[in-house]
């Protein structure tokens, strides 16, 4: 939607930007717009889908994913700056039941 | 001050409908109300599965959420349909809805002799009712007499953004214009739950929004899995909410920033609490669409991001939708566009006018596009304990 290709920040503390555009594939350059209007450029390292999120940096596995000031979950594995943050890198730490058979 | 064009009802409530309800006290009576309902003009079924064979508590809950169901103001009279043997409080349901002042009727499948004879008693019962309650006119009512229900479904991570930050802008005007506000979907303040906590207005209010969240969390975790593909669903996660975290973040925007009042029940219905309120509630549609009926709510206002259609038989849902593309493709069942907000068309507070204009009309009788399809028949009544 227009030529430039927009993610959002949600809050400064955030190492996630979400992607809203359609299109978005490995090594292009997206725009990332913080809360305060801020724009800064990012290349993605992956194809990333409309809605979803890359990292702003590095993010070492077992470190917090933050998106909206808030934390989101925590990586499962290391995940370099510019790449795709989902469900393949990205743990839920709540609803967890799994984490307490047995225990 | 803003107004809207509605019924009055016996307890000084105004209704957005003027619907003869049709409600059957257990499952069993569903196809004997849904049988009157397709035969008489101006009535609605709830066509539940609940009101049998549960533990007493359950059965407490569903008696008392159909007591509220039919004490909404969108309902002008209520035929209850009774099997007979049921475990819910019939008896209860009719004296209690009886008390309201509203016309109220009451007719037993087995005492009638039959499916077939029932039909036919009933259908002359709500054919009556619905002649009876025809004729009503609208009245002016102040906004404070609105009671505005908010849920989000279906979502994608434009929800959080867009459609939930308009709806949480309206809910903020509401409330201060004196009416009522209520939110639920208490699986989606999990990870969110400190910022509600926080907005509370006494530390015990603050303290019941925690007890809520780990009694859902707890109940999920007691099944010993992960809860993510249940929460969030694979539609989320095929949107980007990676985690019900995330999700919960970006749901608890629809609850704008004013104080939370306090934490209803789920059956519970509300007279004269103004401000924002929290009704325990899961996520899914069936179950909170009821659950929010029963509050008293005339209407709903419903963020998607993947387009989720459902609506609720006597409450008008109006479909807020945050994702663009989502609004293009599915636009005969959505009714604002806040998808314009991600393209940077328009502001949250230009597409809340929009909304909040719409809450008006739809408050005085326009339709939804939810209503005017009638997609509304699948609903059900959220219970705690298992069937037995």
């Amino acid at each position: 939607m227009g030529d430039e290709r927009l993610a959002l920040q949600a809050n400064e503390k955030d190492n996630v930007a979400t992607v809203f555009e359609e299109g978005v594939t490995a090594g292009m350059q997206v725009t990332v717009v913080d809360a305060a209007g801020n724009r800064t450029v990012h290349a993605v390292a992956d194809d990333i889908p409309f809605g979803h999120k890359f990292a702003l940096c590095d993010i070492a596995q077992g470190e917090l994913i933050i998106k909206y000031g808030e934390e989101i979950g925590v990586a499962s594995r290391d995940i370099a700056q510019g790449a795709y943050v989902h469900v393949h890198n990205l743990d839920s730490m709540r609803g967890r039941g799994d984490l307490e058979k047995g225990a | 001050m803003p107004s809207f064009m509605g019924y009055k009802r016996p307890d000084g409530r105004f209704g957005a409908r003027n619907l003869v309800g049709i409600i059957p006290s257990v499952t069993c009576a569903n196809d004997v109300a849904q049988a009157i309902n397709r035969q008489v003009q101006g009535t609605v079924a709830y066509l539940h599965h609940q009101g049998c064979c549960q533990l007493p508590p359950d059965l407490e809950r569903v008696t008392d959420t159909l007591i509220s169901l039919g004490r909404g103001p969108n309902v002008a009279a209520v035929l209850i349909v009774s099997l007979g043997c049921e475990g819910t409080d019939h008896a209860r349901m009719y004296e209690e809805l009886r008390a309201t002042g509203k016309p109220v009727e009451i007719i037993h499948i087995q005492e009638l002799g039959g499916v077939t004879k029932a039909i036919r008693v009933g259908t002359d019962i709500a054919r009556r009712l619905a002649i009876q309650v025809s004729g009503l006119q609208r009245e002016k009512a102040d906004i404070s007499n609105l009671v505005m229900s908010i849920k989000c479904g279906a979502s994608d991570t434009t929800s959080g953004v867009a459609s939930n930050c308009v709806i949480g802008a309206v809910s903020d005007r509401l409330v201060d214009l004196g009416a009522t506000v209520v939110f639920g979907e208490t699986t989606e303040f999990i990870g969110g739950e400190h910022l509600l906590a926080r907005r509370a207005v006494t530390p015990e209010v603050g303290q019941r929004i925690y007890d809520i969240v780990d009694a859902m969390e707890t109940r999920a975790k007691s099944i010993g899995c992960d809860m993510r593909r249940g929460q969030p669903t694979p539609g989320n996660i095929a949107g980007g909410l990676s985690s019900i975290e995330e999700k919960s973040l970006g749901a608890i925007a629809k609850s704008g920033s004013r104080p939370i009042q306090g934490v209803l029940d789920y059956p519970a219905f509300v007279m004269d609490q103004k401000g924002l309120w929290i009704k325990d509630t899961p996520g899914r549609e069936p179950e909170i669409l009821t659950g929010m009926a029963a509050t008293g709510a005339q209407l709903m206002c419903f963020s998607t991001g993947l387009g989720a259609p459902q609506g609720f038989p006597s409450m008008p849902v109006i479909k807020i939708c945050g994702n663009p593309y989502t609004f293009v493709r599915m636009e005969e069942d959505m009714d604002v566009n806040a998808g314009l907000v991600i393209t940077g068309e328009k502001s949250i507070d230009e597409v809340a006018d929009e909304v909040f204009a719409k809450i008006l009309r739809v408050a005085s009788g326009e339709m939804t596009k939810n209503e005017a399809i009638g997609y509304f028949s699948a609903i059900d009544i959220h219970c705690l304990g298992p069937v037995i």
